[in-house]
């Protein structure tokens, strides 16, 4: 048993490629567990964040500054009661929520947090990816039908005709990118080697934009840019976000596909979303902000710049627990506040503490060895700078929503077809024909 | 292909698509395929192609072929089936499972299944070495995509020798896509 854990730590390739079972069951509990985590801080911070941009204070009551609120709320709606409409259809009301959730999870498999921190690594990785991200649909349609009732189904409806056209537009930029991966050229306009092939796996487009010593948001100036903001204007649209959330619009029908939906089901469909919109950002970094890699990973290759970036992971946590800390010295002195001030000062020294032993991690792995300390902190650093980059998109996420309007319906398909569309495959063009000039 | 991978491929790692993954997706496609032309309710119908659908990119996979199973996932499961609900969603689903099924084909299409049934008994009881290979074919997996890609639009003579057909083809989709268009808009 300890013996074949112990025995992936010398691999360098994904638990899927070596065919180490174990291992790979052991990633997908933890990525299972981090996206879970990852959804319940999602679930505080935007409502936290929501309220400052609108001048409230937002949850406060469970929990110092409402920490304790998603586990509040997850409590709740485990207990609540499951209604399913009398006129519904059972079997199918039953199964929506499950079709959404597996959709939205199975992506991870081939999600690269790392060159071998995945998995998986298929050979159509992104193919897979936009695929079964895209079964995800079927799982609101399902449920607007299922519900046997007006706005569900007008939600549906609109969701389902939303989220097949900007499929469209998602998966022609997503082409200019993969194209990009068998230019080999070093630099901005670097084309060498005519003639090769790209390829489709998520790492091996990582791998690709290492060896170009470039991201592709960078390469052939505009055209990487240009796709990419294509990309990230669909996938808004892909999860049903605001701006574009017109098949849960509140103010015109009510919750939209789940308005029939309570308790538990109606928590995995809010699981579900998070879990797509985590999934979709992660595929944006992957084709375009360099996956896992640091800032400058060629530019500044000396170890102690090595030794540096390394450092960020454990100050990135010493920043939380500093903010913990100061929160917990800014509490109201009253007696009231007691139990709140010790529990996130409390917090804050669990923060502090996993801050200290990433640090420790970092100094001990700093000689780049295949020692275990070193691979740690390796896999530490790539997971971090994947996370970080995954967290940015997270936060634009909360702050269109708190910033615009929703669309019209018309204008979200004008916007769809008439703009995002040509625009892609100007791009998908383009690119093809420069790789073509410049090698 | 990196050298960790081959030594893990060489040292006798069992690989995981089984003979159990075999029967456990063919059974899953037979019975959802029974379960399509079964079911009086439409939607229920068109969840059950899906699970097909998606049991033969199973299957797809299991024959080393990844792309070709990420197509399926894509075109079928993920493009076609939405359409086919967003269609079937808007039918009136009570009145329709209410009504007798007019057409009297059945008859027909039992004969031609068992008449493709006998046709793949007998190509297994009478199958020699030139019908079935022997073995396995060496997984190209790594690669399936970029061989595809060789196929189509590889040099003419050596490789792609199909890029003519795949062109025709893509054209004959073009020619639906305007006749779809022109069909339903009047003005444009």
């Amino acid at each position: 048993m300890l013996n074949s854990l112990m025995s992936y730590f010398g691999s360098t390739v994904t638990p899927g490629q070596a065919g180490n079972q174990l291992w790979a069951l052991i990633y997908v509990l933890i990525i299972f567990t981090g996206v879970s985590v990852a959804v319940m801080a999602m679930n505080w911070l935007e409502r936290k964040a929501l309220a400052h941009f609108q001048i409230r204070l937002g949850p406060m009551r469970v929990g110092p500054h409402g920490l304790l609120q998603p586990i509040a709320d997850a409590l709740k709606l485990m207990l609540k009661e499951d209604i399913i409409p009398a006129e519904a259809d059972q079997f199918v009301f039953w199964v929506a929520p499950l079709i959404g959730l597996l959709a939205a999870f199975t992506v991870y498999t081939v999600i690269p947090f790392g060159p071998s921190q995945a998995v998986s690594d298929m050979n159509i990785g992104i193919l897979f990816m936009l695929g079964v991200s895209s079964l995800g649909v079927l799982g609101i349609v399902v449920a607007g039908w299922a519900s046997n009732s007006h706005y569900p189904l007008i939600g549906a409806l609109r969701s389902s005709a939303q989220m097949v056209s900007y499929e469209v537009a998602m998966g022609l930029v997503v082409v200019s990118a993969i194209l990009m991966t068998s230019l080999h050229g070093i630099g901005m306009y670097g084309v060498t080697g005519n003639g090769d092939t790209g390829t489709l796996s998520m790492i091996g487009i990582v791998q690709a934009q290492q060896e170009q010593h470039i991201w592709f948001i960078f390469k052939f100036f505009p055209l990487g840019l240009i796709a990419f903001v294509i990309f990230a204007i669909a996938m808004v649209a892909e999860t049903n976000r605001a701006p574009f959330d017109m098949a849960e619009a509140e103010s015109e029908l009510t919750a939209g596909f789940h308005t029939e939906y309570s308790g538990l089901r109606w928590s995995l469909f809010m699981l579900a979303e998070y879990a797509a919109m985590i999934a979709v950002s992660a595929i944006a970094v992957t084709l375009w902000l360099g996956g896992w890699m640091r800032p400058f990973p060629n530019l500044l290759n000396a170890p102690v710049w090595e030794f540096i970036f390394s450092l960020f992971p454990g100050l990135t946590f010493v920043g939380l627990a500093a903010i913990a800390f100061i929160g917990a010295a800014r509490m109201p002195a009253h007696s009231f506040f007691k139990i709140q001030r010790i529990g996130l000062a409390v917090f804050a020294a669990a923060l502090g503490f996993i801050a200290l032993v990433l640090l420790l991690i970092a100094v001990a792995g700093r000689s780049a060895d295949t020692s275990v300390a070193a691979r740690f902190r390796e896999g530490i650093d790539y997971v971090y700078w994947f996370v970080f980059k995954v967290a940015v998109f997270m936060y634009l996420f909360i702050w269109y929503r708190a910033t615009w309007p929703r669309y019209r319906f018309d204008q979200l398909m004008r916007i769809g077809w008439k703009v995002m569309l040509p625009i892609s495959l100007g791009v998908l063009v383009l690119t093809a024909i420069v790789g073509v000039i410049f090698s | 292909m990196n050298p960790a991978m081959n030594s893990a491929l060489n040292s006798g790692m069992a690989p995981v698509a089984t003979p159990w993954f075999f029967y456990v997706l063919a059974a899953l496609a037979v019975a959802s395929g029974l379960a399509v032309i079964t079911r009086r309710n439409a939607v229920h119908s068109a969840l059950a192609l899906i699970v097909t659908l998606l049991s033969v990119a199973g299957l797809y996979l299991m024959l080393y072929a990844p792309f070709v199973a990420g197509v399926q996932i894509i075109v079928y499961a993920g493009g076609i089936m939405v359409l086919f609900l967003f269609v079937i969603m808007l039918v009136n689903i009570e009145r329709s499972s209410k009504e007798r099924q007019f057409n009297r084909m059945w008859p027909v299409g039992l004969a031609a299944a068992c008449a493709l049934m006998a046709l793949f008994v007998s190509a297994i009881a009478k199958g020699n070495k030139l019908l079935f290979p022997d073995r396995g074919i060496t997984l190209p997996e790594g690669s399936n995509t970029q061989e595809i890609a060789n196929m189509l639009y590889g040099e003419a003579g050596k490789m792609g020798q199909y890029t003519f057909a795949f062109e025709i083809a893509s054209l004959l989709l073009l020619v639906a896509i305007l006749g779809a268009v022109i069909m339903t808009k009047k003005k444009i």
